[in-house]
């Protein structure tokens, strides 16, 4: 009964693509052979060295006798490669394997008496039936290669040495120690310091950074939102200028503002007699700096958000509070603000896991600076992500590096994902039809 | 009656002293630097906010200067952008329309998949990008910002444009479907036209995206004439700091303002397209 079935599963299995041809299906069937051959030449060629290279990154370094590229082991390429090499394979076996299911189904087709597509049908099939797959697979691939591959490359990174002074190719060999970075990130005295000192400017950083924008934008709105102002639409729109211009600009030109010795800001102070403030060159008040220029940045955003908010709330409710004989402060407290707190916890939370990465802000206001002695390549001002970029493009301790931002990013996705997890879009989707 | 009227009369005095300092802070750095760069001479600070004269020497400059290629920059930049923005709002719109639309295996996994990667440090994987780009030959070329930039997009966007999707009523392409439209005829006639307001949000984050990303950027141009503005901008403020602050003023008047008026254009529009149904128009 199952006669086809069997056979072209087998078929199928033996080489990818003869199982469609048993089926008459010659157009597939051939193309199916054609990717097998050109995919098994390849891996003939690539597989054993690229096992050979994820176990050992490489034997034989460069010395003086063969400075040629080529006659060397280059680890990190080495690496590279083989990942290639290996993604390859998993996406090769994910083909074999939809092969097989696919003869075999057609084959079952063939037992039961129906007709099989031609490949013209094939074709109209997918786009009728499997549209969202075949869809999703072209920008599946710019993703496997530009943001998966990387991400699996910079984990495995933290399991090795790869870092200057004397793991860095192509003088020198690099090679798997295991959890030895994130011991010596977590426990060694140097790392560790520096470590949790960091993480801690981060921790206050996105909790004061969130908490200041948010309310500021909560009294703002209010302001704004008063009986009786006039021009709404015209403040609105002024206190919005800062959020539009882009960031690179403003905090670059802030930084310049905020000079002590040539920024005008210290210059007025001056001016008024008052004596200047080292704004960026003492740690406690480059901090200050940063969570003040945040505001100015981060405002508008939580204004605009919070005056969406303030018109969905029914007027009905302050009307019946009003006959209750609520004074307006109560009638905030016990409305308004549980209301706007209702609504926009989900984007509170994701705000505070962006400003855990806030890169921009801490880079081009201040770089990190000023210095601090007993770090380890950090400055009183660095985030965890700063941190991660001076490690890597400064000074070259990639394997740190790696295990930083595997870290942030642990910190950052648990939040994200608590977060969407309890959207509405997650939840009720299929709601709107 | 008369103490609540003074009441209230303080209240929004007080209130309106309040708006017009916020006011003046919010757009005080801007007018500084627009006043900055129309201002003889190169220093970074002037008692008064106005200049006593107007000059558009520094702008000449940026275009005759030997050492900022600032024309050529922005070429560039334009560039990068143009291609970046058409590649990375396709691919954009081929995910979210996929997976707004159907319901299959995975999809699910597919969102968190999306959502949990968009949350990785971005030059964490700058290396292996880098030596990815080396191994293609792809370095100090514009091609390889823009397949990046392009790659990338699918990650920050998709949420946000499936989002939008979501609100566009099924009813309106089970009904093309009854008629025999086929999927993609669907997409083009259907969801396309009703999703201006998000296609125009997507291609303006998409083609500001160049403009201000500098880190990358800087990593892979390495040359001076394949620089983007974003990369030369930084190198001004890196290389000479303060000493020629007009120049940079120039620079920046030349990248925000675009930028800063499509961004006001750009909210009233997602305003309006989030805010509006599409069952009515």
């Amino acid at each position: 009964m199952s006669r086809h079935q069997t056979r072209a599963t087998i078929l199928s299995s033996l080489l990818m693509g003869l199982g469609q041809i048993y089926n008459r299906q010659f157009v597939k069937g051939a193309l199916l052979v054609l990717f097998e051959a050109v995919s098994v030449t390849y891996f003939i060629l690539n597989l054993r060295y690229a096992l050979w290279g994820i176990v050992t990154l490489g034997e034989n370094p460069r010395t003086a006798a063969n400075m040629q590229p080529g006659e060397y082991d280059h680890s990190i390429f080495i690496l590279i490669q083989s990942l290639i090499t290996l993604l390859y394979l998993v996406v090769f076996l994910i083909i074999y394997y939809i092969n097989i299911r696919d003869a075999r189904k057609i084959g079952r087709e063939r037992d039961q008496g129906n007709k099989v597509n031609n490949f013209k049908q094939s074709v109209r099939y997918i786009l009728d039936y499997k549209f969202a797959q075949a869809f999703l697979s072209i920008p599946a691939i710019g993703i496997l290669f530009f943001t998966v591959m990387p991400i699996i490359f910079m984990v495995m990174i933290a399991f090795t040495n790869y870092s200057s002074p004397n793991h860095v190719p192509p003088g020198k060999l690099v090679d798997w120690v295991g959890f030895d970075t994130f011991k010596n990130l977590l426990a060694l005295k140097s790392w560790s310091h520096t470590f949790y000192g960091v993480l801690t400017w981060t921790i206050i950083w996105a909790v004061l950074s969130t908490v200041t924008t948010y309310f500021g934008g909560l009294l703002v709105a209010l302001l704004i939102n008063q009986k009786g102002i006039r021009f709404k639409g015209f403040w609105r729109t002024i206190l919005i200028i800062p959020y539009a211009i882009p960031q690179l600009i403003s905090l670059l030109v802030m930084r310049n503002m905020f000079n002590g010795e040539f920024g005008p800001i210290n210059q007025y102070l001056g001016y008024f007699g008052l004596g200047g403030l080292p704004w960026l060159t003492d740690p406690f008040w480059a901090k200050v700096t940063v969570i003040i220029v945040n505001m100015w940045v981060g405002i508008p955003v939580s204004m605009l958000l919070i005056m969406g908010v303030l018109t969905t709330i029914p007027r009905d409710m302050y009307e019946a509070a009003e006959v209750d004989g609520a004074s307006g402060y109560q009638k905030f407290r016990i409305i308004t603000l549980p209301m706007i707190l209702f609504t926009t916890a989900p984007t509170l939370i994701a705000q505070f896991a962006g400003n855990i990465n806030n890169f921009n802000m801490i880079f081009l206001l201040t770089g990190g600076d000023p210095v601090k002695g007993d770090y380890q390549y950090a400055g009183a001002t660095d985030l965890l992500v700063t941190w991660l970029y001076k490690l890597t493009l400064n000074q070259n301790r990639y394997n740190m590096a790696s295990a930083v931002g595997i870290i942030i990013f642990l910190i950052i996705a648990s939040f994200s994902i608590y977060n969407y997890r309890r959207t509405k879009s997650f939840k009720e989707e299929d709601m709107i039809q | 009656m008369s103490r609540r009227k003074i009441r209230n009369y303080i209240r929004l005095t007080t209130s309106y002293i309040t708006l017009v300092i916020l006011a003046i802070g919010a757009i005080y750095p801007a007018l500084w630097i627009v006043f900055g760069s129309l201002r003889p001479g190169t220093s970074l600070y002037s008692k008064s906010l106005l200049p006593e004269r107007l000059t558009l020497e520094h702008y000449y400059g940026l275009f005759n200067s030997r050492t900022i290629l600032y024309g050529q920059w922005y070429m560039n930049t334009f560039k990068v952008a143009i291609f970046s923005m058409l590649l990375g709002v396709t691919l954009t719109l081929l995910t979210s329309y996929a997976v707004s639309r159907f319901r299959f295996k995975g999809r699910q996994n597919a969102l968190s998949v999306i959502l949990v990667l968009g949350m990785f440090p971005g030059f964490m994987s700058m290396i292996a990008i880098f030596l990815l780009l080396k191994e293609m030959q792809l370095l100090d070329t514009h091609l390889a910002l823009i397949l990046v930039y392009a790659a990338g997009a699918p990650l920050g966007l998709t949420l946000i444009a499936k989002g939008f999707f979501d609100t566009i009523p099924r009813s309106l392409d089970e009904a093309a479907r009854i008629d025999g439209a086929s999927n993609f005829r669907i997409f083009i006639s259907i969801i396309l036209p009703l999703s201006k307001p998000i296609l125009t949000y997507l291609a303006l984050l998409q083609f500001v995206g160049p403009w201000v990303d500098f880190i990358f950027a800087r990593l892979i141009l390495r040359s001076k004439d394949k620089w983007t503005v974003a990369v030369g901008m930084w190198d001004m403020v890196q290389a000479n700091q303060n000493s020629n602050f007009t120049m940079f003023a120039a620079g920046a008047v030349l990248i925000a303002v675009p930028i800063t008026i499509l961004f006001m254009f750009m909210q009233r529009l997602l305003v309006d397209g989030l805010t509006s149904g599409a069952s009515k128009g």
